[in-house]
């Protein structure tokens, strides 16, 4: 089994892999984005046991993380390699005539994603981290009530912030739009190729990120 | 038609190449790339000049040799056909036509628009055949009974003629469709499946081994083959690796 990691094949199924991890974890990071909308206590609530359950501080966090750098460094290497195999470009190159945009520039959607990721980090994960595990402050309340839609409100006064989300989130519609179908191609599974599945990628890939963006906006032009 | 061409010279496989400007007159448009070619090349000799090297042997789309990177694709700009099938009525009057060669590392150019693609064959004798006794008792092919759908998938597998376009058209340089073919037209058949880890794995290793870049599943090469080869037959080759390596 350790041979085929080593192999070009493998690699495709370990981005294949990770990617599908995190195309479940984007999904549940949604539908609790949406609560915020839906019912700010119920988000409250919500956001307190994610931060601080032990199954998915300690387990899940750290596998997710693990799998968010692993797809990266992975992505990286792909690239590097493929570069490799085409020292010589050619002076004409019609991609557009066989591909999609999309699955051309993989590379490029996901470093606007991984620039988003540093940005989404320095936003709400440290201060997380920081508030948690350094100030050692686990009660997740502030002035007597809870407070991460309080927090998620004030992030999102920033124009500037909220900018560059919608715009991160289209990346990430642009690089799912490819991903979603191409994960399955690479486990060996022809679903991917059939009608309904490329509609449903299709639909998941604009779906999530356009939710995201209207969370955003929403809060950007609901805060009182 | 009148036509300009620009096309890659290079004097031999150290040489630094360059895209060099030929003007072609009174080109008909009935007339195959090939021929157009030739009439370049019969007008260079005239000229004195040396002629412009390029693969090319049945000119009737069988024996993928006509490797030509067309006006940014992979055989120029018609669906399913090899260089030599190409007729000159894809193109009109006044055109420009860029004319390179396969461009991968595992596929280093020889000479002008000639490349070498043994690589493809290292690849074969790593694991694209069976083996059977060929002594004089070999057994009738009709003896196993294998399905109609096999057979039919098998055959479009094997329809592959090893040209390499899926490579010069991927944007990774990436071999797989060609080698998902040939992985395929045996594992599809009980004669093939003997030896189906074995040989999976080892052509993938080889494949790996000659520089060929990895597939990202963008769809160009299956678009750009001059026989249709499935991208289907990718993902059973990858089936075939997760098989081989879970009964290691
Ligand atoms: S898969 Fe198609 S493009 Fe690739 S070598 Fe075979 S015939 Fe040519
Ligand atoms: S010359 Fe044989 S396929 Fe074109």
């Amino acid at each position: 089994m350790s041979g085929i990691f080593n192999s070009s094949i493998g690699r495709k199924i370990a981005m294949a892999l990770s990617a599908f991890f995190l195309m479940i974890f984007l999904l549940q990071h949604f539908v609790i984005n949406s609560l915020s909308v839906i019912n700010p206590d119920t988000f409250n609530e919500v956001s307190h046991f994610m931060g601080t359950n032990w199954l998915i501080q300690y387990i899940m966090q750290p596998v997710l993380i693990f799998g968010v750098v692993f797809h990266f460094i992975m992505g990286f290497i792909l690239e590097i390699k493929n570069r490799r195999a085409r020292q010589i470009s050619y002076a004409k190159n019609n991609g557009a005539a066989n591909s999609t945009w999309m699955s051309r520039n993989m590379i490029y959607s996901g470093m606007v994603i991984l620039a988003f990721i540093v940005l989404h980090f320095i936003d709400f994960w440290f201060p997380e981290i920081n508030t948690k595990y350094i100030q050692g402050d686990m009660s997740g309340m502030h002035n007597g009530e809870f407070r991460y839609f309080h927090e998620l409100q004030e992030k999102f006064l920033s124009p500037a912030r909220v900018a560059a989300y919608v715009i991160a989130f289209v990346f990430l519609a642009l690089h799912l739009l490819h991903g979603f179908t191409s994960a399955f191609q690479s486990m060996g599974s022809t679903a991917g190729r059939k009608k309904a599945m490329q509609n449903f990628g299709k639909a998941y890939a604009i779906i999530i990120p356009l939710g995201f963006i209207i969370i955003a906006l929403y809060h950007h032009l609901n805060h009182h | 038609m009148n036509l300009t061409l620009k096309i890659w010279r290079q004097k031999d496989s150290n040489a630094k190449g360059q895209m060099v400007d030929y003007k072609v007159t009174d080109i008909s448009e009935h007339m195959s790339f090939l021929e157009m070619m030739d009439v370049l090349n019969e007008q260079l000799i005239n000229s004195g000049e040396e002629p412009v090297a390029f693969d090319h042997d049945c000119r009737e789309g069988i024996c993928g040799m006509c490797s030509m990177y067309i006006n940014g694709e992979a055989h120029g700009p018609d669906r399913g056909v090899t260089t030599c099938q190409l007729h000159m009525r894809m193109f009109k009057d006044g055109d420009t036509i860029t004319i390179e060669p396969w461009r991968a590392t595992a596929f280093p150019v020889i000479k002008d628009l000639v490349v070498d693609r043994t690589a493809f064959e290292r690849i074969q004798q790593a694991g694209g055949y069976i083996s059977v006794n060929t002594s004089g008792n070999t057994q009738d092919a009709n003896a196993l009974p294998i399905s109609k759908h096999a057979a039919d998938e098998a055959m479009d597998a094997a329809t592959c003629i090893g040209c390499g376009a899926c490579v010069a058209t991927c944007k990774n340089s990436s071999a797989m469709l060609f080698v998902g073919a040939k992985v395929s037209q045996y594992a599809l058949l009980p004669q093939g499946q003997v030896e189906a880890a074995d040989r999976v794995r080892n052509m993938v290793a080889q494949m790996d081994l000659e520089g060929f870049g990895n597939c990202t599943n963008t769809g160009a090469c299956e678009v750009e083959c001059p026989k249709g080869i499935s991208l289907d037959n990718i993902a059973r080759m990858n089936r075939e690796l997760i098989k081989a390596s879970v009964s290691d």
